[in-house]
């Protein structure tokens, strides 16, 4: 059934942690980590609680094909009401964590109340405790991470931590696990902070053993990996080029945003391509990218590891950061590198070690920058601000130093932590937030590219990509080519990709499966490990419940029509050239296509109908 | 024709599906704690290296063993423990120079590769051929290939 049928809940406010049986009614409808977290959290919280206080909870969730062998089957995600926007966050991470807390024998841990003091919960196995952390209060995800492997002697063990920007109250802070892997997104780092819990550490030896159908499944899996291994995304692109391999792809479409959004298509982009982190450098002869490297189970590993060229000038009397370690994918290069202007790629895979070591969201960090860039240009931020940096678009060694601030709290900081949607009413700008819900926008232009316009807006944690990845047809053609510029169809498009991925998220699959997979090839594989009827039409079903779950307890929460909307300038200023050159995006063609096709009535709320028809 | 398993650490990505499919061929159960090949990781250097016995013909942990719990499977080679015999005193993991045979809490006794019987299920699990299973005469043969090759630097070695 490959459920463990169990919970850990800890009570931070009384310092308990104790055992629960899975609700394993609400497993078979929500299936797990993603969509069964959620329902824990919309039974257990009030949506409209103070995000960062004790009401709130915390829920670190696996999925049934967490840390079994289907390829990609080692996620986790941690669920939350986001600090950053109000509304539910599920934000969403791979690396090794969450197989080995399903090893230990939890499918999920729920946080509740908020810790006196800070602490850190010890799971080995079946035994859990909190555990003082006073000493790993004020130490980065990496050092904290060292520690607890020293502390306890146990190489194999895998933590989730908080770096410093979360304990400083940074509204975007992540949740970083095993060193470099985030669940990055909507500030769950900063709710895992507000409740003074600083780290995760797990070992579980006891494995995996229940898979419903064991000979079903293997097969069903094989024969994934083998659509995966003949894919020429997932077989050839992402392994060489990792996600980066869009970089130039989408600058030649006209779909790349630069400089806040102000410009698309970045005259910088190839030096920050893929392309790039290959090329042999002067200095050393060896290239930004050391190897690629998989997350449990994958068998796709798209992830890169890198090093900064040693004599650069971020580097050059910092040997801590001269070795190997988690280099650039394509959003945070965009973020960090297009949207700043900054097309240095040293200093950008830099600032992402130190995202990496403190744990910023860097889709959030690199946007917000980038609003106060804009701001600096037109001089309602100034050096006074932010402490005598010259922050201008393009300015390297500015975004550098800010950076270096930012992870410690210091100077211009406490600006910065508050996200773009703040800082830009702050100083009076709003209108240069590109944010939905108050979460920044990935890197695909919504002028450009009609769908992911529709696909952030009404995103249910606000802007993101990986909640309807529209991009999937809409520039690479997959399943189907559809035009970028087209309105037809989107809607209907934004839903099937929103329930598809509510649906992989939840079984803990990785996204990054369906440039190959459809749900014929993954909804076998879960039938054959959990219990229950999993055909394509009921995994289907399950990821549209879930979907207006979480639309519902953004309901509940206050959000209404009003906020499934994208910022004016993506509306009304015209991409001004290039082959994108004089579209804006046109939501308004969408929307109410979208509330119907969606079942719900013409002010974006979810009928009676719709809730009845997904026993909701 | 002997068979080893030959390991390329430079293909291997750290996926661990090798180790779990050991311990799923091994103990029925997903389980990289009870894997009998262990992957490392050298975060600081980028590298990942899969590691496990290398089934000496002049087995140390054979000729420690006192009660005589380790053989050789013909038909493979491989170096097996006998569960039956085994008393679990661990003078083994102490002659073994490389660490790959190991104590299981989960038995009381020492577990370590046996290559499966002859089909071993790491290198049929791993994606990217960083293990592969190959004539024991041949397990450098990749390196040396490509060492050639660099002699040669606009040659496409073919042997």
């Amino acid at each position: 059934m490959s459920w463990t049928r169990k919970i850990l809940r800890v009570d931070l406010s009384k310092g308990s942690c104790t055992s629960e049986p899975l609700n394993m009614e609400w497993a078979k409808q929500y299936l797990g980590q993603r969509g069964l977290a959620s329902k824990y959290l919309t039974e257990e919280v009030d949506p409209k609680c103070d995000a960062l206080g004790p009401d709130n909870k915390l829920i670190m969730a696996t999925g049934p094909l967490t840390g079994t062998m289907a390829s990609t089957g080692g996620r986790y995600s941690v669920i939350c009401k986001s600090p950053l926007t109000g509304a539910i966050a599920c934000s969403n991470s791979g690396g090794f964590f969450g197989a080995e807390l399903k090893f230990a024998g939890w499918d999920m841990i729920i946080f509740e109340g908020k810790s006196k003091k800070p602490v850190y919960l010890l799971v080995q196995d079946d035994k859990a405790e909190l555990r003082a952390a006073d000493h790993l209060w004020g130490k980065s995800a990496w050092e904290t991470d060292d520690i607890i492997h020293r502390t306890h002697q146990e190489p194999q063990m895998r933590i989730a931590c908080v770096g410093r920007t979360a304990e400083h109250g940074c509204l975007f802070s992540a949740v970083i696990n095993d060193k470099h892997r985030a669940a990055g997104r909507s500030g769950v780092g900063t709710v895992m902070a507000s409740k003074n819990l600083k780290a995760v550490a797990v070992r579980g030896t006891g494995g995996i053993g229940n898979v419903s159908d064991a000979k079903a499944f293997m097969a069903a899996t094989n024969d994934g990996k083998a659509v995966l291994a003949e894919n020429a995304v997932t077989g050839q692109g992402l392994p060489a080029y990792g996600t980066q391999v869009l970089m130039n792809v989408i600058n030649g479409v006209g779909g790349l945003p630069a400089r806040n959004m102000r410009d698309v298509g970045f005259e910088g982009a190839e030096h920050i391509s893929a392309e790039a982190m290959a090329e042999p450098r002067k200095s050393d002869g060896k290239p930004n990218l050391t190897t690629n490297g998989a997350c449990f189970g994958c068998t796709i590993a798209c992830g890169r590891i890198s090093t900064v060229d040693p004599t650069h000038f971020s580097v050059k009397d910092k040997p801590q950061y001269q070795g190997a370690s988690g280099g650039l994918e394509y959003e945070a290069a965009w973020a960090l590198g297009a949207d700043t202007g900054v097309d240095d790629l040293d200093a950008l895979t830099y600032v992402n070690f130190l995202c990496n070591e403190d744990g910023m969201d860097p889709i959030t960090y690199g946007s917000t920058v980038a609003a106060a860039m804009e701001m600096f240009e037109d001089g309602v931020i100034t050096t006074k601000e932010t402490g005598g940096i010259e922050l201008t678009f393009g300015n390297a060694e500015a975004f550098v130093a800010i950076t270096e601030q930012f992870v410690t709290g210091e100077g211009f900081a406490k600006d910065l932590g508050l996200g773009s949607k703040r800082l830009c009413e702050k100083y009076k700008r709003p209108e240069l937030s590109m944010t939905v819900k108050g979460q920044e926008f990935p890197a695909y232009d919504p002028r450009g590219i009609q769908g992911i316009g529709l696909a952030y807006a009404t995103s249910n944690r606000g802007a993101c990509h990986l909640r309807g990845y529209t991009i999937a047809s809409e520039v690479l053609g997959i399943p189907v080519k559809t035009e970028m510029n087209d309105t037809d169809g989107k809607p209907e498009l934004v839903k099937a990709f929103q329930d598809a991925t509510a649906l992989v998220d939840s079984a803990g699959l990785c996204v990054f499966t369906t440039f190959a997979w459809g749900m014929d090839n993954i909804a076998p594989q879960i039938d054959a490990a959990c219990e229950g009827d999993w055909s394509v039409e009921y995994c289907l079903e399950t990821g549209e419940r879930i979907w207006n779950m979480e639309r519902l307890f953004n309901e509940a929460a206050g959000f209404t029509a009003d906020d499934d909307k994208l910022p004016k300038r993506l509306l009304e200023e015209a991409i001004k050239g290039g082959p994108t050159k004089g579209q804006v995006n046109r939501l308004g063609d969408m929307l109410p296509k979208y509330y119907e096709v969606r079942g719900w009535t013409a002010d974006g709320k979810v009928t009676p109908e719709t809730r009845q028809r997904l026993s909701l | 024709m002997l068979k080893s398993l030959n390991i390329d650490p430079g293909k291997c990505t750290g996926c661990l599906q090798c180790e779990m499919a050991c311990s799923y061929e091994h103990t029925g159960t997903f389980n990289p704690s009870r894997s009998y090949i262990k992957v490392f990781t050298f975060h600081h250097e980028g590298r990942f290296a899969p590691y496990t016995c290398t089934q000496c013909d002049e087995a140390w942990c054979m000729r420690a063993c006192p009660v005589d719990a380790i053989g050789i499977d013909f038909s493979t080679g491989a170096k097996v423990v006998y569960e039956d015999k085994c008393v679990g005193c661990k003078v083994c993991t102490i002659a073994c120079p490389f660490g790959t045979i190991n104590y299981s809490q989960a038995t009381g006794k020492v577990v370590k590769c046996d290559l499966c019987g002859g089909d071993p299920q790491c290198a049929a699990a791993c994606p990217t051929d960083a293990i592969t299973y190959v004539d024991a005469d041949w397990t450098g043969y990749d390196r040396m290939l490509a060492s050639a090759a660099k002699s040669l630097p606009s040659a496409e070695a073919t042997a």
